[in-house]
């Protein structure tokens, strides 16, 4: 007789208690009587606070019309984003020639759309007419001016597209100044380093509103009288420099992260300081920091809308003035709502992206 | 074997353009020159369009009168006062909604941070939706949306909403109970005062007597009922000198107790909510920076939870946390300036707004106003560096 069995016994379910959404609950929810009263509590909290949000802007909401009749309920009134939709997206745009900002508008999901997905190919070329071609295409596409195509003055720029342009022409100049400030604050020449620390400083030391305020009031006075400057580009110099000096400290941590030896080997090669910097450390340095760039991305983002204060229409100013318009008083909350959800749907996609990124660069560095 | 070589032969310098040293020099003074040429033009520029306009330089405009009333000063201030005065008040507002902003922020942020770490799952997901759903919405946007959407939208005076009976919200801000101290109160501070530094000479013998004998006094109490009991002590023998002064509706508006302007709460719920979204991210890196092995080694040396606690994780999370705090401390006093697009009289709406427009004179105003901004940060980053350098790990 043998003392062992021959035969695997066959598995046994763990006990109900542990399994299913019964075990699920009792791990996550009920362990103990402290996190049971506090899952409770904040239960009672979401119903409390989500049903009376979901019942206005969903179930009691009012959808269709053109004026502010149509809102007989008690809900959202989403007839004023509606009416307004136009606006919003376009600004003051005239209408007969809103085909060029769509033109520009699909450019830019398309560009965005091959850059992200990473399957399609010849990112390489793509990433380089998106940084120079595109620019000068939406430029000339949204300005006009040149090639028979009417004049657009910036001034009747506004609403998403002007919010685009301003997040987009940040973000494609702050990184390359960002880029060079870094690098010429590890520099050995003093003088250089200097320039750059005294330039960084001052930037991150100062809040965007004084440098959009300086860049209305005073960069005016700096240039000779009969110079014109756009307001709009007036805010663009402003923020560019703004953010470059961000940019310039979260490239520094990449730098910072890439072992000296790199630099010196690249030297033992008989490469240059550019070469070097450009092929060897540069390379490696920026790939490490991709998640700080794109929170610094996130953030020039949600400061665009700090134009408001020196008077551009970005999707905030445009809702901001239509909430003031005698037609439509009252329905703050709506417009609020709205742009914050604009604002949200592009900065959590962004933050989601670097995320991602993160975990598909993630090569073992720390 | 090896021998040290008695003498490297010395290379020839080659061309002088190949040096390093000169190349560094001669790309220093094309720097300088550029520089130099650039900031002239600036300045050449800037006199002539400033003689053009009849703008005068200067900073006599400080003693001027300013002419313009101020919704809320924490010093005596008139229509008669100074801009230089407008300056003052205007800082002094800046700094109160910074300070309240980061006293609240701090404990929201702490309190989200800690929940994200939760083993309760509805709790931790509460806690990233509140990140997520605030630090990806713009700060002025949530500015704009409490002041216009919340508090304007409240009832008027007559209807207020109460809390407590004490508090009072309506369109025109918050009412709220104000201390009237009478003759005999300075006694109550002073005895804190007092209570304060004697604890801090008790922690300090306390910290030496128990590394001489091992012994330790109970000191966080005895701190805790100095603190709280001699100043009670002394406010009760005193004759209670402090007075409550409770709001009271009479007609169409309140009487007594402190008004709170509709923009001071709107600024400082805005921004306590927002910078609270990033500190809370910074809280819970912080604890998870802690590696496990830590505590681990705290329970087998059978420390308890709490000096484990004490002892082990905070002041290494520390480490994390203090330096990006710091920053998010900034960011929140920088963003305050943010006041100007609602109307709170902070620096910027007061200083870089008003007193601007009336004089005119942009180069002196912005670059005071941003000279302010630049000292805080530059004295905060300064301090920042010294408490990096003690809390460090050592290493040899």
């Amino acid at each position: 007789m043998t003392a062992f069995r021959e035969q695997m016994i066959a598995q046994r379910q763990p006990p109900d208690q542990r399994r299913g959404v019964i075990g699920w609950l009792r791990t996550n929810l009920f362990a103990g009587p402290i996190n049971s009263i506090i899952s409770l509590i904040v239960i009672a909290i979401a119903i409390r606070l989500l049903w009376p949000v979901i019942d206005w802007a969903f179930i009691e909401a009012d959808w269709v019309g053109n004026s502010r009749e149509a809102c007989t309920s008690d809900g959202a009134c989403w007839v004023f984003i509606s009416a307004r939709w136009n606006q919003i997206v376009y600004g003051f745009y005239p209408e007969a020639l809103r085909w060029r900002v769509d033109i520009v508008f699909a450019i830019f999901a398309a560009l965005i759309a091959w850059l992200i997905v990473p399957k399609l190919p010849a990112k390489k070329s793509v990433g380089i007419f998106a940084l120079i071609g595109f620019p000068i295409v939406s430029w000339i596409l949204l300005l006009g001016g040149m090639f028979g195509l009417d004049h657009v003055p910036t001034r009747l720029w506004g609403g998403l597209m002007l919010t685009l342009t301003i997040a987009a022409v940040g973000i494609v100049g702050s990184l390359p100044i960002g880029v060079l400030l870094a690098l010429g604050r590890r520099s050995k020449m003093p003088l250089v380093k200097g320039v750059c620390v005294v330039f960084i400083e001052f930037w991150r030391g100062v809040p965007l509103i004084t440098v959009l305020f300086m860049a209305s009031v005073m960069l005016p006075l700096f240039v000779p009288a009969q110079m014109e400057f756009d307001k709009l580009l007036r805010a663009l110099i402003g923020i560019m420099l703004f953010w470059s000096a961000y940019m310039a400290e979260v490239v520094r941590g990449g730098l910072q992260a890439i072992p000296k030896g790199q630099s010196e080997a690249g030297a033992a090669l008989g490469l240059g300081y550019w070469q070097r910097m450009g092929l060897i450390v540069l390379p490696q340095a920026l790939k490490l920091v991709i998640p700080g760039i794109v929170n610094t991305f996130i953030s020039l983002f949600k400061d665009t809308s700090l134009v408001l204060i020196i008077g551009l229409f970005d999707v905030l100013a445009i809702i901001q003035a239509g909430l003031t318009d005698s037609d439509w008083l009252g329905f703050a909350i709506e417009g609020y709502v709205f742009a914050a959800l604009i604002f949200w749907v592009f900065c959590f996609s962004m933050s989601r992206y670097s995320q991602y990124i993160e975990n598909r660069l993630n090569t073992g560095h720390k | 074997m090896l021998r040290p070589s008695t003498s490297i032969p010395r290379r020839g310098r080659g061309p002088l353009w190949r040096d390093p040293a000169i190349r560094a020099l001669v790309a220093q003074a094309v720097l300088l020159i550029v520089l130099a040429l650039v900031i002239g033009l600036l300045i050449h520029n800037t006199l002539l369009n400033l003689e053009a306009r009849g703008i005068r330089t200067g900073f006599d405009f400080l003693e001027g009168r300013a002419g313009f009333p101020i919704s809320q000063a924490l010093l005596e201030y008139t229509s008669d006062s100074t801009y230089g005065h407008t300056f003052l008040i205007g800082l002094l507002n800046t700094l109160l909604v910074s300070a309240l902003g980061i006293v609240a922020a701090t404990l929201i942020g702490f309190a989200v941070g800690i929940a994200r770490l939760s083993p309760n799952w509805l709790l931790s997901r509460l806690a990233t939706c509140y990140v997520e759903l605030f630090r990806n919405i713009p700060l002025l946007l949530q500015i704009l949306f409490w002041y216009f959407a919340v508090l304007r939208s409240l009832p008027s005076p007559r209807q207020s909403l109460s809390l407590f009976d004490a508090f009072y919200f309506n369109v025109r801000g918050m009412v709220m109970p104000g201390p009237e101290t009478q003759a005999g109160f300075s006694a109550t501070p002073i005895a804190l005062l007092i209570a304060i530094v004697v604890t801090i000479g008790l922690v300090i013998f306390n910290r030496r007597r128990q590394a001489q004998t091992g012994q330790r006094l109970p000191v966080g109490w005895i701190g805790l009922g100095l603190i709280a009991g001699l100043p009670a002590v002394v406010f009760v023998l005193s004759g209670s000198p402090l007075h409550w002064n409770v709001p009271e509706l009479t007609g169409f508006n309140f009487r007594g107790g402190v008004q709170v302007l509709p923009e001071l709460l709107a600024l400082w719920v805005a921004l306590s909510v927002y910078t609270a979204a990033f500190i809370a991210e910074i809280v819970r890196s912080g604890i998870q920076s802690v590696p496990h092995g830590q505590v681990e080694a705290a329970n087998a040396l059978s420390l308890s939870s709490g000096v484990t606690l004490r002892k082990v994780v905070i002041p290494q999370a520390m480490r994390v946390i203090v330096p990006q705090m710091t920053s998010q401390y900034l960011n929140l006093i920088k963003n305050s300036s943010l006041a100007t697009a609602i109307g709170y009289p902070d620096l910027v709406a007061v200083f870089a707004g008003t007193t601007l427009n009336q004089t005119g004179q942009a180069i002196e105003i912005i670059a005071m106003t941003m000279a302010v901004y630049l000292v805080i940060s530059l004295v905060v980053s300064f301090l920042m560096n010294i408490y990096n350098a003690r809390v460090a790990i050592k290493e040899r």
